[in-house]
């Protein structure tokens, strides 16, 4: 059997779900034993350019060039996987569209803003059709390689779409609200075991919003607690922003 | 020969900055045109965070780059901290030296093994390697896996730590977390040693040019990573506050990226600058390495940054030991667990205020500046990363090698150029991407 080939493309982001890969260790040899690896910039010279079974992308959609870009890895892929938040949801680039575009530019760059095109931020599946979703900031691997394996076989994979609160309670978190400070965990998509949670820290919704999130009963907890609804509001903002291009 | 025209434009993309390109013309055997254009990344962290809360800076800033979000962290944190007045515990200061170790370790080995093994066993890239050198990509895929691991115990994860947080640690390590790293640690030595003993057949290419080097400085005994002064080896010392003038940024014409410079035309920062202003800070297994690479102060030879890293490795793995030793002997304080969010608690006081972090990452020093107003919130921000600050330099020293070697084919000169490059380690996809070469007038 011809094995699959697979790409690996990236945008506008910090390259870390890429990275995720390396992290596997030896284990990785094994998944590129399945496929047939044929573009991979961060650690191959060589350059396909044809058609691919499967394209990997990483990153955002920021500037006119990558809107181009994009388009043409859509037409020579037979699947396309959006990997990571920066790909499924805007991610963190997407704090971007807080601001007028010249503001921020200037901001950064002074006169030498025009050195800088530069569009809202986009999620992928804003610009072309996404087949397959891994969310996170960063990916989480096993469900990665989960949905690298439906990709290949063709079937659909559905990430998980209730609130990481389910995970967290089976991991036998105190609540964060129960300490005092404000949790995104009852309106992020789960996936992730709680990662965050876990490690003592709060949910920033990096998975994305699930997609009937029970903003009443997350408002009765906030209420509840006394937390300025602004500063959640703003919190939801850090990943989720290009949720109103959808 | 001497006549000859070369055109060398080398093209690829770097990581964090986004597009590069080195641009090399030689007309009738004279140099004409010598660039390295790096385009700053179009991604406005800076201008992001303006209006966020101080406690959110760290988990944003991280994701600027994958490979150095420890760093970025570290940065970040000690820019709110200074800006917010905190001043963190010894244990705090520890733990942090630790997690810098992590990434310093996790970053080099990934430098040298995609580096230094294709360009010693003559190959592309690393791919190839998988079939006709197996052992060797399964040691560097084993080592980036336990600096992963080591991470993943300590901060929850490498991409994006979590529990590492302005005023200390939401989560820390428990007697049997401090046992798991200490034998992974431990347990990494003989590929260590494996590590230095291919580094060692590596032939780098004879070039010098004298320039300044900037790193961290401090009065003790300690190698200086986390913390210290800024200093230089043309003798300039001063606080971190006051770091835009040890920059001096400018914009230069022909690029779009800014330069740095302090009391040369350009500085490098890097594995090399830090050995070159404290090697006799090292522990005594990391100067042996050095010894046997051939390395001393102060070296001008930028192809032996890689060398440095080696030394660093050994460096980072041998006091990250100690630090995890330390802590399995004086338990650590569980008490200074701490839950912040957003600091809806007003668990810690917030001031207006303005401050710097300056962290050696491991391609440098690596800094953030925060301004915060009466609430916490950022007002402005300021981020000067490693590789920016080297590109002058890079050109310069461009400038002096391809004139030396212009005797070489096109190949040489192009592999001399690009090794040149790399091995100031301005990211791995630009180290490891295919470069686009042209000649003219041959
Ligand atoms: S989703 Fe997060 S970890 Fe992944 S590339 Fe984007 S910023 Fe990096
Ligand atoms: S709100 Fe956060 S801490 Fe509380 S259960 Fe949900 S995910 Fe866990
Ligand atoms: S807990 Fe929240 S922020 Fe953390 S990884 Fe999961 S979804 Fe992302």
């Amino acid at each position: 059997m011809k094995k699959p080939k697979v790409a690996f493309f990236d945008f506008a982001c910090c390259e870390g779900c890429q990275l995720q890969v390396a992290n596997m260790g030896e284990t990785v040899l094994d998944v590129l034993g399945l496929i047939e690896v044929v573009e991979w910039r961060e650690v191959m010279s060589e350059k396909w350019g044809k058609k691919v079974d499967v394209a990997v992308v990483e990153g955002s959609i920021t500037d006119p060039h990558a809107v181009k870009r994009i388009k043409k890895i859509r037409k020579r892929a037979g699947a396309v996987i959006a990997y990571g938040s920066c790909a499924t949801i805007g991610g963190v680039n997407g704090m971007k569209n807080n601001f007028p575009l010249e503001d921020i530019k200037h901001y950064v760059y002074g006169d030498s803003h025009r050195f800088f095109p530069t569009e809202q931020t986009k999620a992928v599946h804003q610009v072309v059709p996404v087949d397959y979703f891994v969310h996170g900031c960063p990916v989480y691997i096993p469900e990665f390689v989960a949905v690298l394996k439906a990709a290949l076989q063709g079937i659909p994979y559905y990430p998980p779409d209730y609130p990481v609160c389910v995970e967290c309670k089976l991991n036998e978190n105190v609540c964060m609200y129960d300490r005092g400070v404000s949790c995104l965990g009852p309106v992020t998509r789960a996936g992730c075991n709680s990662w965050c949670i876990n490690n003592g820290n709060i949910c920033y919704g990096c998975r994305g919003m699930v997609s009937n999130p029970n903003e009443k009963g997350a408002q009765d907890v906030i209420a509840k607690y006394k937390i300025p609804m602004e500063l959640v509001l703003n919190k939801m903002n850090m990943y989720n922003k290009c949720r109103e291009l959808d | 020969m001497s006549k000859r025209n070369v055109k060398i434009n080398v093209e690829y993309l770097t990581r964090v900055e986004g597009h590069g390109n080195i641009v090399i013309n030689v007309k009738n055997g004279k140099l004409e045109t010598c660039r390295l254009d790096i385009v700053e990344s179009p991604r406005f962290f800076e201008g992001m965070l303006r209006g966020r809360s101080v406690f959110e800076a760290q988990h944003i800033t991280s994701r600027i780059c994958g490979i150095c979000a420890c760093g970025h962290t570290l940065a970040s944190i000690q820019a709110a901290e200074a800006a917010l007045g905190i001043t963190p515990s010894e244990q705090t200061i520890q733990l942090r030296k630790l997690l810098l170790h992590y990434e310093t370790l996790d970053s080099h080995i990934l430098h040298i093994y995609l580096l230094v093994a294709p360009d010693l066993l003559g190959v592309k890239s690393f791919v190839p390697l998988i079939n006709t050198h197996n052992d060797l990509v399964r040691r560097a895929l084993r080592m980036k896996k336990t600096c992963n691991d080591v991470c993943d115990v300590l901060v929850g994860r490498h991409v994006h730590p979590i529990s590492a947080i302005v005023g200390g640690f939401t989560k820390l390590p428990r007697p049997k977390d401090l046992e798991a790293m200490h034998a992974m640690l431990t347990g990494m030595r003989p590929d260590m040693e494996a590590t230095v003993e291919l580094a060692l057949k590596l032939k780098f290419p004879d070039f010098e040019r004298d320039t300044e080097y900037v790193s961290l400085v401090s009065d003790d005994n300690e190698y200086p990573m986390l913390m210290g002064d800024l200093g230089s080896t043309d003798g300039v010392r001063m606080d971190k506050k006051d770091y835009r003038k040890m920059t001096n940024e400018f914009v230069v014409p022909h690029s779009s990226a800014k330069h740095a410079k302090l009391s040369r035309d350009s500085y490098a920062v890097g594995a090399l600058a830090r050995f070159n202003l404290n090697s006799e800070k090292l522990l005594p297994k990391a100067k042996e390495v050095a010894a046997a690479v051939g390395l001393k102060p102060k070296c001008i030879n930028p192809f032996l940054n890689t060398a440095a890293q080696l030394v660093e490795c050994v460096h980072c793995l041998e006091d990250a030991i100690a630090i995890v030793e330390h802590f399995m002997s004086t338990p650590l304080n569980y008490d200074e667990e701490i839950v912040v969010g957003l600091n809806e608690q007003g668990k810690i006081p917030v001031r207006a205020g303005n401050g710097v972090g300056a962290v050696e990452v491991p391609r440098g020093i690596l800094f953030h500046n925060y301004v915060t107003d009466q609430n916490g919130i950022l007002t402005g921000a300021n981020c000067i990363i490693p590789t920016n600050q080297n590109t002058g330099n890079i050109e310069y020293d461009l400038m002096k090698l391809i004139p030396e070697i212009l005797d070489r084919t096109d190949e040489e000169i192009t592999l001399t150029a690009e090794m040149l490059v790399r091995s100031y380690d301005p990211c791995i996809s630009c180290s490891a991407h295919l470069i686009d070469i042209r000649f003219n007038g041959r």
